[in-house]
C-alpha cells in the first residue's frame, strides 16, 4: 500500500464529501430555486445599504459620547486592565492549583470550577448587584465590570498557568532540586521563567477573547462599542445591518489582528527554543 | 518520653493522612468557621459595615401577578428553555461544523476560502453583535422563504437558534478538522498493509480514533454553548438569565435568584464536565497524544 494511493484516497473521499454538498446546493436550485433567490436577496439588499449612516456618526460609532471614555477606547481599556489584573488573579490561583497541599490546592480547584461553570453575564450580574451591598456605596459600574471581567478571566488564566508549569516537565525541577534550590526558589528562578515564555501566546488570545468580551458591558449600559453602536441603531432606527456590521468589522479587525499576532508568536517561539 | 513540637506535627500529619476521610472535612469545617470569624471581625467591627441581608428563598413560591404562575414555574421554564435552546443548537452547529471542517480539507481553493473565512468571521467578532445581526439587521439578506418560516416561529427563538448555532459551528470545525489532522497517516497505511480495505481500515482504525480525540473538545463546546445561550436574553428569550432578571425587578430579591440561577448552572456545568472525565477515562487510556 503506497502512500501516494493513501493520499489519492482520502483527497478522492474529501472531494466527494464536497461535491455531495455541492450537489445539495444544485439540486435545491433546480428543484425550488432557492440558492439563485439567496443570491438575488443578498444583492438586493447589498443596494439598499446606506453607508452614510457609518459615514455621519463615525466618531460617536469609535469614541463614543464626548467627554468621557467610550467605544473603541472604552473597549480596549476594560480589556488591557482586566487582562493585566487577571493575570495576577491566574498567576496566583495557577500555582495554588499546582501545589503538593490540599489546603492550598481545594479552594484554588473550587475557585476555578465556580467561575467556568457559570456564564460570564451571571458573574457581571453578580458583582454589580453584589459590590454595592458589599461597599455600602455604589461605586462607578466600569469598576464593578472591571471586577467581574478579572474574577472570570482569573479562573481561565489559572488554568493556562498551570498547563504553563505542568508543560515545563519534571526533568527542571528534579534537577534543580538535587542542586539545592528550595521548591519556592525552584518555581521562581527555573520554572517561572520558562513557562511564562510559553504562555505568551495563550496570554494574546486571552487578550482577544476579552475583547469580544467586554460586548456584554451592554448588559449594564456602559459606553463601549457595543452599547454605541446599538445607541446610534436606536437613534437612526432604518439601518441596524449596517451599524451592526461596522461594529462586527471593527470588532473583527481587532481580534482577528490579536489572533494572527498569537499565531505568529507561537511559531516563533517554538522555533527559538528548539 | 517527651517529644518536641515538630515531632507531633509530623505525628499529626501522619494522622491526617491516614484518615482522609475524617480529616479533611473537620479542616475545611474549621477553615469556614475561622474564615466567618475573621470576616465578622474585618468587616463589621474594623470596617464597620453592616451587610444585612436577609435570605428568603419562599420568594420562589409566591405567585406572579401577571399571572398565576409561581416563580418556582417560571424558573422551571427558563431551565427548560436553556435545555431546549442549547440541545438544538448543539445539533445544528454539529452538522454545521462537520460539513465546514470538510470543505476546509478540501483542495478546492475557493471552498477553502470561503470555510476559512466563515470561521474566522465567526470566531474572531463576539456572539452578543452576532445576535443583534441576526436579529435586526439579518432582514435584506435573509430569502423570503427563510423569512416566513421563521416569522411563522417563536421568532426570538429561532433567532437566537440560528445566531448559536452559526457561532458554535466555526468552533466545531475547527476541532473537527484538528481531529482528522491528528490521526497520522502512518495508521492508514499499517491497516492497508494487514489488508484492511479502504473503508475497513476508515471504519475500524481512523474513525475510532479520530472520534475519541473529537469527543471531548466537542463535549466542551456544548458546555460552552449552554453558557453562551444566556446571551439571547439580550433579544428576549425567557431563559435562565432573563427568568433572574425577571424574579430580580419583579420581587427585588436579587441574591436569591441570582443564587438559585448560578446553582442551575453550576449543576449542568459539573453534569458535563463529569462526562468529560468518565469518557477520558474508559476511552483515551491508549491513545498518547
Amino acid at each position: 500500500m503506497s502512500n501516494a494511493r493513501t493520499k489519492r484516497l482520502t483527497r478522492i473521499t474529501i472531494s466527494a464529501m464536497t461535491f455531495s454538498v455541492l450537489g445539495i446546493l444544485v439540486a435545491l436550485e433546480l428543484a425550488f430555486g432557492s440558492v439563485s433567490h439567496f443570491l438575488f436577496a443578498m444583492v438586493d439588499g447589498l443596494k439598499t445599504v446606506r453607508f452614510d449612516v457609518i459615514t455621519t456618526n463615525i466618531k460617536y460609532l469609535l469614541l463614543g459620547p464626548p467627554r468621557r471614555m467610550g467605544g473603541i477606547v472604552l473597549t480596549l481599556y476594560l480589556a488591557g486592565i482586566s487582562l493585566v489584573l487577571a493575570f495576577v488573579v491566574g498567576l496566583i490561583f495557577g500555582l495554588m492549583r499546582n501545589s503538593a497541599r490540599a489546603w492550598i490546592r481545594y479552594p484554588a480547584v473550587a475557585y476555578i470550577e465556580l467561575i467556568r461553570g457559570m456564564p460570564l453575564i451571571m458573574v457581571i450580574f453578580w458583582f454589580v448587584f453584589l459590590l454595592p451591598k458589599v461597599f455600602g456605596y455604589v461605586i462607578d459600574d466600569v469598576y464593578n465590570v472591571i471586577i467581574a471581567f478579572v474574577c472570570f478571566s482569573g479562573a481561565y488564566m489559572a488554568e493556562i498557568v498551570r498547563a504553563g508549569i505542568l508543560s515545563i516537565g519534571k526533568g527542571q525541577m528534579e534537577a534543580a532540586r538535587s542542586t539545592g534550590l528550595t521548591r519556592a526558589q525552584t518555581m521562581v528562578y527555573i520554572i517561572l521563567p520558562q513557562a511564562l515564555k510559553n504562555m505568551i501566546p495563550s496570554f494574546v488570545n486571552q487578550f482577544m477573547s476579552l475583547t469580544k468580551d467586554t460586548s456584554l458591558a451592554w448588559f449594564v449600559g456602559l459606553f463601549e462599542l457595543t452599547t454605541v453602536s446599538s445607541q446610534v441603531s436606536n437613534r437612526v432606527l432604518v439601518a441596524p445591518t449596517e451599524i451592526f456590521l461596522f461594529c462586527a468589522m471593527v470588532y473583527f479587525i481587532i481580534c482577528y489582528s490579536l489572533s494572527a499576532a498569537s499565531r505568529w508568536l507561537e511559531t516563533k517561539l517554538q522555533a527559538g527554543a528548539r | 518520653m517527651k517529644r518536641t513540637p515538630r515531632e507531633l506535627f509530623i505525628e499529626f500529619r501522619l494522622w491526617t493522612e491516614s484518615h482522609k476521610r475524617i480529616a479533611y472535612p473537620l479542616f475545611i469545617g474549621v477553615a469556614l468557621i475561622l474564615a466567618y470569624l475573621v470576616y465578622r471581625l474585618v468587616i463589621t467591627r474594623l470596617l464597620n459595615i453592616h451587610i444585612s441581608y436577609n435570605f428568603d428563598f419562599s420568594v420562589f413560591l409566591r405567585q406572579r401577578l401577571t399571572d398565576k404562575s409561581t416563580y418556582l414555574s417560571l424558573l422551571l421554564w427558563g431551565f427548560l428553555t436553556t435545555l431546549r435552546i442549547s440541545a438544538i443548537s448543539i445539533v445544528l452547529a454539529m452538522v454545521l461544523g462537520t460539513i465546514i471542517a470538510v470543505l476546509k480539507l478540501s483542495k478546492i481553493k475557493v471552498l477553502v476560502f470561503l470555510s476559512s473565512a466563515y470561521i474566522e468571521f465567526f470566531r474572531n467578532t463576539p456572539l452578543l453583535i452576532q445576535i443583534f445581526i441576526w436579529y435586526f439587521g439579518s432582514d435584506p439578506f435573509l430569502p423570503q422563504v427563510v423569512k416566513d418560516w421563521i416569522y411563522s416561529q417563536n421568532i426570538e427563538f429561532a433567532y437566537g437558534v440560528i445566531a448559536l448555532s452559526t457561532y458554535t459551528a466555526a468552533f466545531i470545525a475547527e476541532e473537527i478538522r484538528a481531529g482528522i489532522q491528528s490521526i497520522p497517516r502512518e495508521q492508514m497505511e499499517a491497516a492497508r498493509s494487514q489488508g484492511f480495505t479502504f473503508l475497513e481500515s476508515m471504519r475500524y482504525v481512523i474513525l475510532p480514533q479520530a472520534f475519541r480525540i473529537v469527543v471531548p473538545p466537542l463535549i466542551n463546546q456544548s458546555l460552552n454553548l449552554v453558557k453562551n445561550s444566556s446571551l439571547v436574553m439580550a433579544i428576549g428569550v425567557v431563559e435562565l438569565t432573563h427568568v433572574a432578571r425577571i424574579i430580580e425587578a419583579e420581587t427585588s430579591r436579587v441574591f436569591e435568584a441570582f443564587s438559585m440561577v448560578t446553582l442551575i448552572y453550576l449543576a449542568l456545568s459539573l453534569v458535563i464536565s463529569f462526562a468529560i472525565n468518565q469518557y477520558n477515562r474508559r476511552f483515551l487510556r491508549y491513545i498518547k497524544y
